[in-house]
């Protein structure tokens, strides 16, 4: 949580600044009801209309001051929210971008979602809070205090004497509720996650009609959230009926002391009916103070979760003065290791090599771990033996940025963004248009577009799914291609596309961007049989590495592979 | 037509009035009325005991005020005993009522949130076409929280205070109507002020939740593509998107909060503003003619009781406009229409035979623009069907347009020579088993996953599918076997290996038609001809439809659609379209060039 607050120490000055003003404020609410008795006490029985108006007046004055002072304090209270929460946030999201890809997979994504919304909304609340009632609770209670001191500070010793049970009540209650409220962030992940799931997969729920099965595993992860929800106030509720009775029977020994003192002569009766009055403001600030600590365990448990993630190691950072390869070669990968769970590995001893403009192609079973040799290459884990080289230097000694700059990409599960088409191809990198244009020509989706009322403007939905399954593949490959990447990588790019679309793609390629040293993975031997060198991969392991031809003579599962597919028409 | 489709999804959140979402609230909480009530009843009995206390207070004061040496402690004794029991049973009193109120509000909240959930799952699909999960979960998750807050604290809050405003009012207008004159002024003045607050901060709060929802949406989508967006190095930029869209939220939630906290102060100055007119006034009156003192001090002390909980109030108002907000975004995504009614004579779809027709269907996801075009086909029972053409001509549309999961604009869809518009949706997609391009799963474990569309599923049928589908080794490899759970970015799974546990998913299902959406595209050609038995054997006595372009897959088809641009451009089966040497002819020698 202190870091969390370390974010407002930029605003000390506007905060002191708020707080002076708020402490004006306040003093003025405090002043009108004694000027109120001032008057009732002292000038009504002279007399004298003259001064009741007179100090009438200044009571009307305080008013605005008051009004004006809590005015200008709450609008700084907001700014500062406001400022605290836009920093947050940014920082939040920024540190997000900066995980590593085993982080994000330790953290999971819902949860890094949900920390990103509603745990900075939870804090945001606090901090504004805090400003609002945070100061003008404390001073009601020390103006409180300070003025039944000056009544008689033997009867405000007593009243005082609960003082410390009230304190430790406060603080055993926010004790065991900070953990309870973890407890309820923790299941809002799940049900958020339920949500996020049932969005996704609302076609397979529809056409199975699992409904019902989706509404009781929605209803247990509500019912879940509901429960934690539940117990984390049903402690909190208690906190102020016990602070009430504390402060109540304090007043009462407050009374009977008192009983004692008038009757031994040392106060006037008038003292203690004062003090009554005086015990009200006193018991108001003290329930208002408990208020903040109910919204402050709620937002601690928030902070938590997000110092977490502010507070995890940067992960991937760059190494210097690591081996060079002294190879002409573009790309190296020598004995690499690697494993996701750090049991079994799922690259195991793979090396090849390649130089500026060639092309590699990647085939093998599902599982196999095609797409694992580009995690690796561009990043996203770091391999645990061997080396991999970029242009002679080893990739651990490559800034990310400058790493992940030299590439163009098609994943998978490539992320599609609800703007429109143009922003999705050229993705904020401020393309020329011609480089746009050459990209989506050369991924054969130029006419698609043209073919639009809105052309590159069209809109396009959450993960694009007002298009259709080979419009979206091609579209990221005019994505991949835009930038004239240095290294282009298609992991499956073509799974969608026809054989037709797929050929005229491979010719584009070859003829627009052959500079581009290109990765292409796939299951198809027609995709790759062209390219410069081909491994085949299984389990992990290199089952085979060399051109189609050689491969061909020598690789088993190459050959089945190809006899499988090309084989005279055989069922592929 | 339908209207459903007309006037489609969720766009339809136009503002609603106050009003209509008060009612709204009230409604849930006419759910749980006779809880609500004994709230109330409690509220009272609580504030009783609250009031009791002073005036015990006060006559014990009068046994001390006799003064030195005169204190009758016999009653001060007794009456703080008395005072002591009355605030132990005030504070269990509004302890069992906070416990209680905090019940109901979150069963009011729990009811809130799964008919949320309720109204998801009948929505239609378009609604999530335009909608985002961002958004939706914003709505689901905070928006429902802020209602949350202010139920289980403001409404008693609320009914406290209009006790004691009544309270002290009539004992104002007791002691003096003159002195009660000061608030004709104020009263209005306070009223107006508060009703100019509630106007302005109503849109401000309105915005601050949608702006909300907006950044969420952004946030979502962006840290589910983070992938890509590192692989493009546009870390940056994103960042300057999310600070933009982080400013106008942060902006928007600064005025509406900045407004909603001047409605306190304003209100406590307009309460300064009477307190000191009734002071003058009272002093003048004291001065001029017979008013007493103690009657100004009582009048004062009321006025003070009398406003306290006005000011308190306008505190709440604040949160209830922050609430009112969330609670019209909740109610536009409870109220968004549902996918339409079956009609109330639809027919169970039963004896499922397969035998499908298209005749002349027209349709367009938007209304202008026909997606589809005078489609007609036959499928008889048992027959496979395969549709082929170029992306986007409209393949996947057909799969969405059997399945209902959109009504189409023209013509009729006819299952076994029912227009499926006769039958319970329900049924007739229970007639189907499909597998789709884009695979699904979700969390839970690999056995859940697998026995999703058969719940009477055993492990013994679940490994049989399994084994069929060839991915029964990858998941005893896995660390838990099929115990194993499956989770976002827990496990590294590959796409294919994804569609091999949907197709064992569709082999556990029992139905008479099956949808093969480029079922295999992401499975290697060895693995695909593995599973090529169980496929047959998944396919038998079954009405196929397949959309593949491996056009190899297909060679087998009873029937080949070959759809361009919407339309049906040649149909029959692949010995006849080679013949005819035109569109498909041409795809399908593309694959050997």
């Amino acid at each position: 949580m202190r870091k969390i607050f370390s974010y407002l120490k930029k605003y000390r000055l506007r905060m002191s600044f708020g707080l002076v003003i708020k402490i004006i404020g306040t003093v003025m609410d405090l002043a009108i009801p004694w000027l109120l008795s001032y008057i009732i006490d002292e000038i009504v029985p002279l007399g004298d209309v003259q001064r009741i108006i007179l100090i009438g007046l200044l009571m009307i004055l305080f008013s605005f001051v008051g009004l004006f002072g809590s005015v200008i304090a709450n609008q700084m209270a907001s700014k500062v929210a406001k400022l605290f929460t836009t920093d947050l946030r940014h920082d939040v999201f920024k540190k997000i971008e900066s995980l590593s890809s085993r982080q994000t997979d330790e953290v999971t994504i819902p949860s890094l979602v949900s920390r990103m919304s509603s745990d900075t909304y939870n804090v945001h609340s606090m901090i504004g809070m805090m400003q609002r009632i945070g100061v003008r609770a404390p001073i009601l209670l020390i103006g409180g205090i300070i003025v039944t001191l000056t009544l008689d500070p033997i009867l405000t010793l007593v009243l005082l004497t609960v003082l410390p049970l009230v304190i430790i009540v406060t603080y055993i209650i926010s004790k065991i509720s900070i953990p309870l409220f973890t407890k309820v962030q923790q299941s809002i992940d799940d049900f958020v996650r339920v949500i996020r799931e049932n969005i996704a997969g609302m076609r397979v729920i529809k056409a199975l009609s699992k409904e019902e099965y989706e509404k009781n595993r929605f209803h247990k992860v509500s019912k879940e959230l509901i429960d934690y929800e539940l117990s984390s106030q049903k402690v909190m509720i208690q906190l102020n009926p016990i602070i009430n009775l504390l402060l109540n029977i304090g007043m009462v020994g407050v009374i009977v002391v008192g009983a004692y003192r008038v009757n031994g002569g040392d106060i006037l009766s008038g003292k203690v009916l004062a003090f009554t009055t005086y015990f009200t403001i006193i018991l108001n600030a003290m329930l208002s103070i408990t208020r903040i600590f109910v919204t402050f365990s709620k937002a601690a448990a928030s902070g938590n979760r997000i110092a977490y993630i502010l507070d995890l190691p940067q992960d991937l950072v760059p190494v210097d003065n690591l081996k060079e390869d002294h190879s002409d070669n573009y790309i190296v990968f020598d004995h690499v290791y690697f494993s996701y769970e750090k049991k079994e590995y799922n690259i195991e001893d793979l090396s090849f090599s390649l130089k500026r403009g060639e092309s590699l192609g990647i085939i093998g079973a599902t599982g196999s771990g095609k797409t694992t040799i580009i995690n690796l290459l561009m990043r996203f884990y770091d391999i645990d033996r061997g080396n991999i080289y970029l242009d002679g230097k080893n990739i651990k000694e490559y800034d990310l940025q400058e790493l992940r700059g030299k590439f163009g990409t098609v994943f998978q599960n490539d992320a599609i963004f609800s703007t429109d088409i143009y922003d999705n191809i050229n993705f904020n990198r401020n393309l020329s248009d011609s480089d746009i244009d050459k990209a989506t020509k050369a991924a054969q989706i130029y006419d698609f577009i043209d073919g639009l009322e809105k052309k590159y403007d069209t809109p396009i939905s959450e993960r694009g799914t007002n298009l259709s399954g080979g419009q979206r593949q091609r579209m990221l490959v005019a994505r991949a291609l835009a930038n004239n990447p240095e290294i282009l990588v298609l992991d499956d790019a073509a799974s969608a596309l026809d054989y037709k679309t797929e050929a005229n793609l491979r010719k584009n390629l070859k003829e627009n961007y052959s500079s581009s040293t290109t990765f292409i993975i796939t299951q198809r031997v027609s995709s790759i049989m062209n390219c410069d060198k081909i491994i085949v991969i299984d389990d992990g392991k290199v089952k085979g590495y060399g051109s189609h031809k050689e491969l061909l003579e020598k690789v088993k599962l190459y050959q089945e592979i190809y006899q499988l597919q090309m084989g005279g028409g055989l069922n592929e | 037509m339908n209207k459903a489709r007309n006037t489609p999804n969720g766009k339809q959140e136009k503002p609603k009035d106050i009003k209509y979402v008060l009612r709204r609230l009230w409604n849930y909480m006419c759910y749980f009325k006779g809880q609500l009530i004994i709230c109330i009843i409690l509220t009272i009995l609580s504030n009783v005991f609250a009031l009791i206390g002073p005036r015990l207070s006060g006559l014990a004061i009068d046994a001390i005020e006799l003064g030195k040496g005169k204190v009758n402690f016999q009653l001060v004794f007794k009456y703080a005993i008395l005072m002591v029991i009355f605030y132990v049973l005030s504070s269990v009193f509004s302890y069992i009522l906070s416990l209680l109120m905090l019940k109901v509000s979150k069963k009011i909240i729990f009811k809130l949130r799964n008919d949320a959930f309720n109204r998801i799952l009948s929505l239609p699909i378009s609604y999530f076409d335009t909608n985002k999960t961002g958004d939706i979960i914003s709505k689901m998750n905070y928006d429902i929280d802020t209602i949350n807050t202010s139920l289980s604290t403001d409404l008693i809050q609320i009914c406290t205070s209009v006790i004691t405003v009544i309270g002290s009012l009539i004992m104002m207008i007791i002691i003096s109507p003159i002195l009660v004159c000061v608030f004709v002024i104020t009263i209005p003045i306070s009223l107006l002020f508060t009703r100019f607050m509630i106007k302005k901060t109503h849109k401000l709060f309105r915005k601050r939740s949608s702006t909300l929802g907006d950044l969420n949406a952004f946030s979502e989508e962006m840290i589910t593509g983070m992938k890509t967006i590192k692989a493009y190095d546009r870390e940056e930029i994103i960042l300057d998107r999310f600070d933009k869209n982080n400013e106008i939220a942060t902006q928007a939630a600064y005025q509406a909060e900045y407004y909603g906290s001047i409605t306190g102060p304003g209100v406590n100055f307009v309460n300064n503003l009477s307190l000191s007119l009734i002071c003058i006034l009272g002093a003048i009156l004291s001065v001029k003619t017979s008013f007493s003192l103690g009657k100004i001090s009582s009048f004062v002390l009321y006025s003070r009781k009398f406003s306290g909980p006005i000011n308190e109030v306008a505190n709440i108002f604040t949160d209830l406009q922050s609430s009112l907000a969330a609670a019209e975004r909740v109610f536009g995504l409870i109220d968004a229409h549902e996918e339409l009614a079956d009609k109330y004579d639809a027919k169970e779809l039963e004896d499922v035979l397969g035998n499908v027709e298209f005749k002349k269907v027209f349709f367009g996801y938007e209304e202008n623009k026909m997606i589809l075009k005078d489609i007609n086909f036959k499928a008889d029972k048992g027959k496979i069907i395969a549709i082929v053409g170029p992306t986007g001509s409209g393949k996947t549309t057909i799969v969405n347009l059997l399945m209902r999961f959109y009504d189409i604009n023209q013509g009729n869809i006819y299952v076994d020579n029912n227009d499926i518009r006769d039958l319970k949706r329900k049924s007739l997609r229970k007639a189907y088993a499909m597998v789709l391009q884009d695979t699904w799963l979700f969390e839970g474990t690999v056995f859940e996953n697998l026995a999703y569309g058969k719940s009477d599923a055993t492990m013994e049928d679940v490994i049989n599918a399994a084994k069929a589908s060839r991915i029964h080794s990858f998941i005893t490899k896995l660390p838990n076997g099929y115990d194993t759970v499956l989770s976002e970015g827990g496990i590294n799974i590959s796409k294919g290996q994804k569609q091999l546990l949907t197709i064992a998913r569709t082999m556990l299902l029992d139905s008479h038609m099956l949808i093969l959406d480029e079922a295999t595209s992401n499975v290697d050609t060895r693995t695909e001809i593995y599973i090529q038995e169980a496929m047959k054997e998944l396919m038998k006595n079954k009405t196929c439809f397949i959309i593949a372009h491996r056009l190899s897959t297909i060679q087998n088809a009873d029937l080949i659609l070959v759809i361009k641009d919407g339309k049906i451009v040649e149909q029959g089966n692949h010995q006849e379209l080679l013949e005819k040497k035109g569109f498909y002819s041409n795809l399908y020698n593309a694959q050997f060039d």
